[in-house]
């Protein structure tokens, strides 16, 4: 079973990439952006095949390691 | 006085501070990440270097390797743990310190020697130096210490920063900030003062000939305070 997990960064976090991605943009000529931010994406295929079982696990992965929950917060969005 | 120095895979100022602990009188062992066991010690540093290849976050794989777990023992019966660079990395994502390393405010790799004014004294690393400003040298990508209100307000009450950016007089103010670091925090203690995680480079100040020697005047000063 395949899990997603999407990682973004607090809301009060600087995020000095995606400033520079929206620059970036902006200089292309892409009008009317409020605001750019940088996230991480993760698949996660495990060989549970349970989704609340899968999901719990890689809820546990997201606790333990894939986010440091100071700046970051995580969400499972997928499971298949 | 022994001292351990813990090698992950990607650290690179791992012989540097051996060299350094050495110099002023460590008996030093460096001890392999996947070891389960810390040699008998006085004094363990996490070195700079880029742990895991800085995969994921900073500090982030290595804060889980095998040695840790009696590095955190040892930390939390009172050891001193040093980490310098990416070793406060490593401590940040252990949970020993407070807070994070967050990429450099303008995105740059910055490599150069700063001003550091040490701003608590009452503790085993910076006891008995009479001076209050050290010329210290950063090499790093990450280094712009964050952490969240309550936890800077925690930092504040319990006297938790340890050094701050500031220029050669000890002025601490914006301009003489590198990185973005909230309000200049170059290295932060534990609560019980015994874990340092900080940003600059003393074991590349030992040297008259090639940088400086404030790095000298702090080894020698913790060798004399921990016996």
């Amino acid at each position: 079973m395949k899990i997603s997990v999407i990682i973004t960064l607090k809301k009060d976090v600087l995020d000095p990439q995606g400033k520079i991605i929206h620059q970036t943009l902006e200089g292309m000529g892409f009008e009317n952006i409020n605001e750019v931010r940088q996230g991480k994406y993760f698949e996660i295929d495990t060989k549970e095949n349970d989704p609340k079982k899968a999901k719990d696990k890689v809820e546990e992965m997201c606790k333990k390691l894939l986010t440091n929950l100071v700046i970051e917060n995580y969400k499972i969005i997928d499971a298949q | 006085m022994k001292s351990s120095v813990i090698t992950f895979p990607g650290s690179n100022c791992d012989r540097d501070i051996d060299v350094a602990l050495k110099k002023f009188g460590f008996k030093n062992k460096i001890v392999w990440h996947n070891d389960t066991e810390l040699p008998k010690s006085d004094l363990v540093v996490l070195p700079g270097g880029f742990s895991y290849g800085d995969y994921l976050r900073c500090g982030s794989m290595a804060s889980k390797s095998k040695i840790m777990k009696s590095v955190l023992n040892f930390a939390n019966s009172g050891g001193m743990v040093m980490g310098i660079c990416n070793g406060f990395q490593i401590l940040v994502e252990t949970g020993l310190v407070p807070g994070v390393l967050l990429r450099n405010k303008y995105l740059e790799f910055i490599c150069k020697n700063v001003f550091v004014k040490i701003n608590n004294k009452q503790n085993t690393y910076f006891k008995n130096i009479d001076n209050e400003v050290l010329k210290f040298h950063i090499a790093h990508n990450e280094g712009n210490y964050f952490c969240t209100k309550d936890q800077l307000k925690e930092i504040e009450d319990n006297e938790q920063v340890a050094i701050n950016y500031c220029d050669k007089d000890g002025k601490i103010e914006e301009q003489f900030n590198p990185n973005g670091s909230l309000k200049n925090i170059a290295g932060i203690f534990n609560k019980e003062k015994n874990v340092l995680g900080m940003m600059p480079h003393p074991e590349r100040m030992i040297d008259p000939a090639l940088s400086g020697e404030d790095g000298s005047l702090f080894f020698n000063n913790l060798i004399n305070n921990l016996k």
